[in-house]
């Protein structure tokens, strides 16, 4: 059994129930598999190894008895922005560096109570903020189709854990691609559901009218699998919305005829490296001869997406991360001469960089004098930007294109100008502002890194998504694709 | 630069955020960069457009004001960084 890391979620599954392996086997088999490779990439900020054997025996157990649960020994890591009770949860952050969470995330709890074994906590951007898992307080995450580069960020430890076979699966969170961003950039499947889709009590708040939490998957069916433990109505997010959750896997095989496809032409612009678009319009070219019907579709303000995100995302986390003041928990300054000298210490030596500086960029565009012309300007773009989108569903099923613009970009390559960092979620970030649910799916190659395609739907269309994903699968190989040093 | 070193010092303070001198001169520049950047909005057409409040025009959910939730306060504050007797201790605000 030395290939269990190579199983996908629902192979492993069947192999659980049909008895070939215990959960404690693929467990030890994983957690081997990150001591060995972790060291070169950096993915995980805690590996919880005593408490996954004890989570798999427990699933073991449950079998045994006849009492297993939907996910029963199933193996994945938590990007460490969800709270987990005893465990402690950074956010990838030194401000909360030594915080152990007193609740356990609604995400954690109901995979958990479903089962699943949690193998560890994944690096991540400093609270979600970054493109490149580069702000990260704990080093970056390397990606593992090429240790030079970036698996995309924020939830890039997922992304990579997932791509190297460290995990099958992992949760993230994207609040302007930060789950679809690096599993495009690592060859891995990253859906993010419609906003309110999937409950946020104890997942850290960064922008509180566009996060929301996903999953990083090698297919569309095992996020299938996992969405139908996730989703739904929870009492304790406020912003979580009282919606039926379907049977996700259910729908997957129906096929692709008559499926509309909506092509947006702005996304095959300049910004599009070459071969980056090439290998996605052979990917359209796949979905048309699955029986998809192909148009254009014309979002006319969604050049404007990236700026608009860049005024709502900081003000909102100007004001989310207020909370961490050095008082009640999370990092506080040595000798503070005052409350005032306390505050500002223990926020500006808790945070990195590109924390403060969307916390500024937030609190400039909030100001006295300032308000108008920026924060109510950017959410009324925003409403434009999303009628575009409601108007284009009437006409399509779907919205088809490139993921990001590029493939991993070489560490260290953006981090002097935070713009051309920014510009990385060009063709994500439309779904968060509207709050559609969104899918990456492995698609080619460029120059021997991994290419996504984006396929984003309307309001809970995730069955769509997931199934229009699936059944590209069916025709093509690249989310089987492993890189070489990870096999 | 859209921005000068007194206004960035004005929003570090309203931030509650120290910065060394060497984060300052670079937030500056970095600050200046961003604004110029989302400065772009100011060409779309807006007029009578309602600023979106909600992506998918909900309204705030509310509940019964009752106790939901057990007293937890000594597993809470296990993670501050300074208690007494249950409270919060900060540097004196009041001579």
């Amino acid at each position: 059994m030395s290939d269990l890391h190579l199983l996908s979620l629902t192979q492993i599954a069947a192999g659980l129930e049909a008895g070939d392996y215990s959960a404690v086997d693929v467990t030890e088999s994983l957690l081997a598999r990150i001591k060995t490779h972790d060291v070169s990439l950096n993915a995980f900020i805690t590996v919880t190894g005593e408490q996954a054997l004890a989570s798999a025996a427990a699933a073991d157990a449950a079998r045994a008895a006849g009492n297993a649960a939907a996910l029963n020994g199933l193996p994945l890591v938590h990007k460490d922005i969800f709270c987990t009770r005893g465990v402690i949860t950074t956010c990838g952050s030194r401000m909360l560096e030594n915080f152990v969470s007193p609740y356990d995330a609604t995400v954690v709890d109901r995979f958990a109570s479903a089962g699943a074994v949690m193998l560890g906590k994944t690096n991540m951007d400093e609270f979600a903020m970054g493109s490149s898992n580069e702000t990260s307080y704990f080093g970056a995450v390397r990606n593992p189709w090429d240790l030079e580069r970036t698996p995309g960020g924020s939830s890039g430890g997922s992304a990579a854990a997932v791509a190297a076979r460290l995990a099958p699966a992992a949760t993230g969170t994207d609040t302007g691609g930060s789950i679809r961003q690096p599993a495009a950039l690592t060859g891995t499947v990253g859906l993010k559901p419609t906003y309110g889709r999937v409950s946020r009590y104890g997942m850290i708040a960064f922008a509180s009218s566009l996060d929301q939490a996903g999953v990083i998957t090698r297919s569309a069916a095992d996020a299938a699998l996992l969405m139908g433990v996730m989703a739904g109505f929870d009492e304790r997010d406020s912003t979580s919305i009282d919606h039926p959750v379907p049977d996700y896997s259910a729908g997957l095989q129906q096929s692709l005829k008559g499926l509309r496809v909506g092509i947006v032409r702005q996304h095959f612009d300049d910004g599009l490296e070459e071969n980056t678009g090439k290998a996605v319009k052979e990917s359209l070219a796949v979905l048309e001869a699955q029986g998809a019907i192909l148009t254009e579709v014309d979002l006319p303000h969604i050049d404007l997406s990236v700026p608009t995100y860049y005024v709502v995302a900081p003000a909102e986390c100007s004001s989310n991360l207020s909370r961490f003041d050095g008082v009640r928990f999370g990092h506080r300054a040595k000798d503070p001469e005052d409350l005032f000298d306390l505050y500002c210490r223990s926020r500006g030596e808790g945070f990195g960089d590109e924390v403060k500086r969307r916390i500024m960029t937030g609190t400039y565009v909030l100001s006295a004098g300032y308000y108008d012309a920026y924060y109510l300007k950017a959410q009324q773009v925003r409403k434009l930007i999303a009628d575009d989108f409601k108007k284009a569903f009437a006409d399509v099923d779907v919205i088809a294109g490139p993921t990001a613009p590029t493939p991993a970009f070489k560490l260290g390559d953006k981090t002097d100008d935070p713009i051309t960092m920014y510009l990385n979620d060009i063709y994500t970030i439309g779904a968060n502002l509207a709050g559609l649910p969104a899918i990456s799916t492995p698609c080619g190659f460029d120059g021997g890194l991994p290419v996504g395609l984006h396929l984003v739907g309307p309001h809970w269309g995730e069955e769509t998504l997931l199934r229009c994903a699936h059944q590209y699968q069916q025709q093509t190989d690249w989310h089987t694709a492993c890189p070489e040093d990870f096999r | 630069m859209s921005l000068d070193k007194d206004q960035v010092q004005h929003i570090a303070v309203l931030s509650r955020l120290k910065l060394t001198d060497q984060e300052f001169d670079q937030t500056v520049d970095k600050l200046s960069r961003i604004v110029d950047f989302v400065d772009q909005l100011s060409q779309a057409d807006t007029d009578n457009v309602v600023p979106m409040a909600h992506p998918l025009n909900e309204s705030q959910r509310l509940r019964e004001d009752v106790v939901t939730e057990p007293n937890d306060r000594e597993h809470v504050q296990e993670n501050a960084p300074s208690v007494e007797d249950g409270l919060y201790l900060v540097p004196k605000v009041i001579e």
